[in-house]
This record gives C-alpha cells, structure tokens and sequence, in this order.
C-alpha cells in the first residue's frame, strides 16, 4: 500500500480532515441531513415522490386518533416494559450463575449457547418460531399434548400473541443482557467482598449493599438499551404473525413500514419516525433521571 | 465439618449446571429442529406425533430452493454486501476514530456530540427520508442503496475513537521522527497495534449487515436483487408456502455466521461487551 500523499495533505495539520473526510461525508449525507429532513416530512402531505403540500401539525394530529397507531404504540409498549420485566431479572441470575465458581468450568460453553440468537437473522427467528408455535403441529403443542394439556393457540389468537412474543423476546436477547450483565459483575473489585466477609455480611446483604449498586451503571444501561431496542421490534413479528392476529402484534416500526411503504403515505410514515424519537428519547430521560435519583439516595 | 460444606457445595453445583444445561437445550433445541426438519419431505414435517430426527435423509428441499428460486443469487448478494460493508467500515470509522482521539481539527468538538447524540437514535427516523434519497438518487433497487447509507455508524466511530486513545503518543511521535507519513503513521503503527479493535468493529458490522432486513427490503426490489433475509421473507406468504425449502434457506442462511462466531468467539464476546462497558 503507497502511503505516498502531495505533501499539503500529509502535515500533522490537515491529514486529520483527511482522514474524517469519508467518515464526515457519510455521515452528514446518510444521518444528520435525514433527521432533519424527516422533521420536514413529517410536516408535510407526501404521497410517494409526488410534490407535497405543507399541513403544519395535522400528521400528529391524525396520528392520536388513528386507532392502529394506538394499537401499535401499546404493543410496542407492553413489549418493552415487558421485556424489562423479563429479561433483565432473568439475564442477572444468569450472570450470577456464570460468575459463580460452580460453573466455572462450563461458563465458556453457556456463554455460547446463550448468544447463539443475538447473531441469528431475525428473519430466520421468525422461521424457526413459526414451526415451534405452529398450533396443530408445532412443537410446543406436542409438549403441551404429551403432559396432558389442550393446545395453546400460541400466535393464532389475539389473547395469547404478544405474550408469545415476549416469549420469543426472552429467547433472543437474554444472553445478551446477561453477558453485559456478567462483564459489569466481572468489574466489581474482588476486595469489597472480602472484606464484608470479615465484617460478617451474609450473602444477601452483599447482593443487596455491593453488588446491585455496583452494577448500577451496567444496569441502566441494559434497561435503556432493552427500551430503545424493543420500540425497533420489526423482521421476527413481520416474519411470524405479520402483526396479527387482528393487529394484536402489530408494532410500531411495522406500522412505519405499512404506512410508508406499502401505501407510501411518507409524510404520515415520518411522523410515526419521529413520535418513536420522542417516546424512546423520553423514557431515556426518565430511567436516567430515575436511575440519577437512586444514585443520591445511595 | 468440612465433609458437610463440600456436600452441599457438590449438591449446589450439580443442580446449578443441570438447571443451566437443560435451558441450554430449550436455547439449541430451535435450531436443531429447524435444521433436522429441513431434511423432511412435506408430509413427514406435517404429521403427528413431531419426530425431532428426520427419518432418512431427504435432500429435496434443498434442491427445490435452489432451483426454484435464485437462492445462490441471494446468497451472493449477501456475501458481497456484508463482505463490502465490513471492509468500509473497519477503514473508515477506523481513521476517523483515530483522528477524533490523537488529532486537534476545527469543528471536532461539535462533530463529536453530533456523533454521540446519534448514538440515542432510533434508526426508524431516518428509513423514510432516506427511501426520498434514493429514490432521487435513482439507487433504488442497487447494492448502493443497501451499502452506503449505513457503511458508517456513529457507534463504530465512537468505540474506534475510545480505544484509539489508549495509543501512547510518544510512539506517534517517533514514527514521524522516522520520517512516516500521517498515513504511514495510521497503517504501519496504529492499526497493527490496535488490531482488537478493528476485530471487534468488523464483526459488528459482519454481524450487523449479515441479519438486517428492514433497510434492504424497503430499497431492493427485483427477485434478483434481493438479499437471504428478504427472500426468505418472501418466500412465507399467504399460501401454499413451502415450509420445507424455507427451512433449508433458514439453515443455509445461518450457518456460516454461526461458524464465524464459534471460530471468533472470544472477540465476539469482547466486542459485545466492550460496547456495554464504553457506553455505560
């Protein structure tokens, strides 16, 4: 490779605009200019590439009445607090397990096993589930039949999908979160321990006083990650129930996706983008806030 | 005394991994019985009771996929896509972040908070008025369209840019001393000792082009064009769908990104936390 430039470009004072030149290019082109240029849409009517007409706020507006919006945005919504609820408990104990001296010699093993579905395309979780949740012959219903049960309509009735989704949540991004989890764990000094071993502190008062507020940072991380993550929520559901039954698992980015790019209604599709900002951008403030509050009390 | 404790810790540890290992198979077993069904004819998939090994090796599925679809099309498609993607972004968000860690330009400050704020974004605000984009810049339906507008990502500057500034000055110092150029300085000093980095940046884009699918199937749009996950995708409609070929494509789809995780595991694992660590 000829590292070779015209000598202007190679003083210690412009290679640097060289370098974040590409970087800067992109960037500017593919991400800043279209979140401002969504703002725009978002104020406008667009159907397809036609010309568009100025409509001020009546998109967001439509969006609070429009029943499907609604839906989707509880959906999402009972999926993300949901997903909270389930996967962060579940992901600290087994971070706990992996970091405890019992498994030592198996850790390296779960960890694989576990975050085997974070590399998995979400398309093809879609697959995999859509034969495990298949009503007559999945093979979840072939469990429920062997221990004497009646089939559960596990994606087939509106009752049962989103909790088959969450389902399909803790499966998927658990390993994750105990990984991240697991590392926080890991950065914990080994003295504080030892020397509430000396001062006497059971088990459960050292997860109580050290563990859980060491791993605060850690731990408001994973929540906000699970949140923002969980609002994106799209190729899995879009393969498995297409949002059905009834909606009953239509999510946000799937209604995005409806809206703009299968009847191309761009400027109401770009209101939907951006309410999503809103709500995620919330909820980080609040947990942040939330988490901030903990920290002084502490 | 001490013969009870190390009962009770044997005890402990036996219930602990069974309880693990069993949940390690409710993880695996998906895989498994997708992989297994793909070697089933039709009937054999839909009759009762579900065998989890199929009965004699039935490669039909495969041959209906790849005949019946342009499955080796799109598995190219994807290689080339994710092949290019990770390249790009190893190099650029490489030289950038080094730039934003071990250089002073004007503006540095200002672009690197915008960089941090995209970090919080949600990418479904930029889907519609990038799909304006390239529709103006007629790329729909082309790589172009699935490749640039994500070749670079906020995070991978920001992670190249926090373990660009552990890299001693000194030895940038004496690598100009010795007469390096800039560039020189960057390919020959910085990028070999800062290999991890470029290991973890790669696989996350490996990974994450590898399994996107809301971005190429909004912009790809002719049967040959598509990528695994979008043909996969519609492969599944309505009718008559056949559930065989589509196993087969899900398992031909999966199984190299899981090979590269088990040979990279450890980088893997490095490079999924390190985000963690960095961010939070």
């Amino acid at each position: 490779m000829t590292t070779r430039l015209p000598g202007w470009l190679n003083q210690k004072n412009s290679a640097p605009y060289l370098f974040v030149a590409p970087f800067f290019i992109l960037f500017l082109s593919f991400w800043v200019y279209p979140v401002f240029y969504s703002l725009y849409l978002s104020i406008q009517r667009a159907t397809g590439l036609g010309p568009m007409q100025f409509v001020g706020l009546d998109n967001y507006v439509r969006l609070i009445g429009d029943p499907r919006f609604l839906k989707s945005l509880a959906n999402t919504s009972v999926f993300a607090f949901g997903s909270v609820l389930l996967q962060v408990p579940i992901g600290l104990a087994l971070a706990l397990a992996f970091n405890s001296t019992l498994t030592h010699r198996l850790r390296g093993f779960y960890r694989v096993a576990y975050f085997l579905p974070i590399i998995t395309p979400g398309v093809v979780v879609g697959i995999m589930f859509s034969v495990i949740y298949e009503f007559d012959y999945g093979l979840l219903n072939q469990l429920v039949r062997s221990v004497g049960l009646d089939p559960i309509p596990w994606i087939r009735s509106p009752d049962y999908a989103m909790g088959s989704i969450l389902l399909l949540g803790i499966w998927i991004w658990t390993g994750l979160k105990a990984l991240y989890l697991l590392a926080g764990l890991q950065s914990i000094p080994k003295d504080y321990y030892e020397s509430a071993v000396i001062d006497g502190a059971s088990p459960s008062q050292q997860f109580l006083r050290i563990t859980l507020p060491q791993l605060r940072p850690i731990l408001m991380f994973v929540i906000i990650q699970t949140v923002i993550g969980s609002y994106a929520l799209f190729d899995q559901v879009w393969v498995l129930t297409e949002g059905g039954p009834r909606d009953a698992t239509l999510t946000m980015t799937m209604y995005l996706y409806e809206v703009g790019f299968q009847q191309f209604r761009l400027g109401y599709s770009a209101a939907i983008g951006y309410s999503i900002v809103f709500i995620v951008l919330g909820l980080t403030l609040v947990l942040l806030t939330a988490f901030k509050g903990l920290k002084d009390q502490a | 005394m001490r013969n009870r404790t190390n009962r009770a810790e044997l005890v402990a540890r036996v219930a602990l991994n069974s309880l693990l290992l069993l949940l390690v198979v409710v993880w695996v077993i998906p895989y498994i019985f997708t992989l297994a069904s793909s070697f089933k004819p039709q009937s054999e998939i839909f009759r009762l009771p579900i065998r989890l090994l199929p009965e004699s090796t039935f490669t039909g599925n495969y041959e209906f996929l790849v005949t019946q679809y342009p499955y080796l099309r799109w598995y190219m498609n994807t290689i080339l896509i994710t092949a290019i993607q990770t390249t790009v972004s190893m190099f650029f968000c490489g030289i950038a972040g080094y730039a934003f860690a071990k250089y002073e330009f004007r503006f540095k400050k200002t672009l690197f908070m915008l960089v941090l704020i995209s970090l919080m974004l949600p990418i479904q605000v930029l889907i519609t008025p990038l799909f304006i984009q390239m529709a103006r810049l007629q790329w729909l339906d082309t790589y172009r369209a699935v490749l640039i507008p994500f070749a670079v990502q906020p995070f991978f500057i920001f992670l190249m840019r926090q373990y660009m500034l552990s890299v001693p000055d000194d030895l940038l110092h004496s690598g100009r001393i010795d007469g390096c150029t800039e560039l020189g300085i960057f390919v020959r000093i910085v990028a070999p000792i800062q290999r991890s980095a470029f290991a973890i940046v790669g696989i996350l884009s490996f990974v994450g082009a590898w399994t996107s699918f809301l971005w190429p199937v909004i912009v790809l749009r002719s049967r040959d064009m598509y990528v695994l996950n979008v043909g996969i995708a519609t492969m599944v409609g309505p009718y008559n769908v056949p559930y065989g070929a589509v196993l087969a494509a899900s398992s031909l789809a999966t199984i190299p990104i899981i090979v590269f995780f088990l040979l990279m595991q450890r980088n893997f694992i490095d490079g999924m936390t390190a985000g963690a660590l960095k961010s939070a």
